[in-house]
């Protein structure tokens, strides 16, 4: 088909096989009526369906929303929850410093970028090791194309809190015996017996549950959006509680300048 | 003193500033890569050359500064049948904050079609193929590797119109437009190879391609590219949005819905 044929079946309306708002009747949700079929979805459950189109057994939604429990962090300081603050302080609205915070989290060295290389790199090695290649070479391979090893190693802490309550969790609902779990450990193992010295961190964690509830990479990132948004919340609240422009104020003597001497602009 | 320095500071080669004697948190003077703003910038300057000078650390030649100037016209406003337009139209039209606005017709503007990160990725072809039409070719032939982290699988090559089956009025105009400042080499070699180039993208270049060329001639590097190309097309997107909103919601397309019998099977 042409491009402006393409083009052309597709003007004037929405095509859909998602759903569709039936605004004053009903409306449809991936092939349900969402007030009659799915009104009692849990609504991390309903979230995960829209994304995968499955539907999770009941401990592994308990799984997820821990997930998301243990690395929501009501600390202004973090960049991403910086920005939500930052925003009470100015006074901008909630939604704008929330959207904005969650836009942020979609970050390159933490959040949804390092999210879905993480899960990236457990598919593919999974698969690379089935085949017979070494797991020493898959890390190499995967540090020479990326430098780092997403999911492994932690910009401002050599450990990570969240590992054991969620490693705990798991085992209590029986989803720790995954293949992806199994192997994220492992590379942690190797990662600790080379010269790395990382240790596994939440990226992997999380990618490998997910993985072994059958998400890909990417339902594990769209998954992950919501994921740091309870902790930005109240960095907002207890911004716009205090005076105006009081959180993380700078003085002149905060700038360190390094640039060029003082000049005059050119006639 | 040394001693009453912050122990945490922002380190810039941008911007510095001198407080009030009396009071820290306010500045008395603000400079900019060493030009005093307020006192002799304002006035004297224009807005590409403060534009320039922000990024560049030095203000732009006088070619330089009307080629940015024409770049930010080209871009500044895409019309309403452009995606980041709409998006900002349909945050304007529902009465949505004015940055509401913006951040719409960011994250729609940033896209690998007809977007920001486009450009990124055509300024990318620049860096690797520069004035070489084989290396071109070799580079347009291949099957890109698609490993692009948050982005999802983009379809064409950057820089060029699968709109389009021949090159557009308008792409050719700003081509021979912006060639004109004589500024960089990319655009001009790009108007005496462009059907070769066209050819082997098999799409005529767009003016995502026009304003990756420019920004290359014009220093800049990709990700500088893909910033400048986010922020020089807001007028357009603020213009339609607050339009739109004044002409209220029913006047808007909301357009009919086709829903499929078959739902969408699970994703993969």
């Amino acid at each position: 088909m042409t491009r402006q044929r393409v083009l052309r079946e597709s003007t004037g309306r929405l095509r859909s096989r998602m759903g569709g708002a039936f605004v004053g009747s009903h409306t449809i949700f991936r092939g349900h009526d969402l007030h009659t079929e799915l009104r009692n979805l849990d609504w991390v459950e309903l979230y995960v369906f829209g994304i995968t189109g499955r539907r999770l057994a009941p401990a592994q939604l308990k799984l997820l929303h821990a997930l998301w429990v243990c690395t929501s962090y009501p600390d202004a300081r973090i960049w991403n929850n910086r920005v939500a603050a930052l925003a009470g302080s100015t006074r901008s609205s909630g939604n704008l410093g929330a959207a904005a915070a969650l836009a942020v989290s979609e970050a390159s060295i933490y959040g949804r970028g390092i999210d879905i290389r993480a899960a990236r790199f457990l598919h593919e090695t999974r698969r690379r090791v089935a085949q017979g290649v070494a797991l020493d070479d898959c890390i190499r391979d995967e540090l020479k194309r990326h430098r780092t090893l997403a999911g492994y190693g932690r910009p401002i802490a050599a450990g990570d809190e969240r590992i054991a309550p969620m490693l705990a969790l798991a085992a209590e609902l029986g989803l720790d015996g995954g293949p992806h779990l199994q192997l994220a450990l492992q590379v942690e193992r190797q990662l600790q017996a080379g010269r790395w010295r990382w240790r596994m961190n939440y990226a992997a964690l999380s990618a490998a549950l997910t993985a072994d509830m059958g998400f890909s990479p990417r339902e594990h990132y769209f998954a992950g959006f919501p994921a740091f948004l309870a902790g930005m919340q109240p960095c907002f609240i207890d911004a716009v509680e205090r005076p105006a422009g009081s959180l993380f104020p700078l003085t002149c003597q905060h700038i360190a300048y390094k640039g060029p001497p003082k000049r005059i602009w050119p006639t | 003193m040394k001693n009453d320095l912050p122990t945490e500071r922002v380190h810039t080669r941008i911007w510095l500033e001198e407080a009030e004697a009396d009071n820290p948190f306010v500045a008395r003077a603000a400079f900019c890569h060493g030009y005093d703003v307020h006192g002799d910038l304002l006035g004297r300057a224009r807005w590409v050359d403060m534009l320039y000078l922000l990024f560049k650390g030095d203000p732009p030649a006088l070619a330089q500064a009307g080629l940015l100037e024409a770049l930010a016209v080209m871009l500044a406003n895409a019309g309403p049948r452009d995606a980041a337009v709409h998006a900002a139209m349909a945050a304007g039209v529902s009465g949505s904050p004015a940055a509401a606005v913006l951040m719409a017709a960011l994250a729609v503007g940033a896209g690998q079609h007809t977007g920001a990160r486009e450009v990124h990725q055509a300024m990318q072809c620049w860096a690797a193929c520069g004035q070489d039409l084989a290396a071109w070719q070799q580079r347009l032939a291949a099957v890109p590797v698609q490993d692009n982290g948050i982005w999802p699988t983009c379809e064409h090559p950057p820089g060029f119109d699968i709109n389009a089956s021949r090159t557009p009025l308008p792409v050719l105009q700003a081509l021979d437009r912006l060639s004109q400042f004589g500024v960089g080499r990319c655009l001009g070699w790009l108007q005496g190879e462009r059907a070769a180039v066209e050819q082997a993208a098999g799409h005529p270049i767009g003016l995502t391609g026009v304003a990756a060329a420019a920004l290359v001639d014009l220093g800049f590097s990709p990700d500088e590219g893909e910033m400048l190309h986010l922020l020089l097309r807001l007028p357009g997107a603020a213009a339609h949005a607050l339009e739109q909103r004044s002409a209220g919601y029913k006047n808007f397309p909301f357009f009919d819905l086709e829903l499929s019998r078959e739902p969408a099977p699970e994703a993969t």
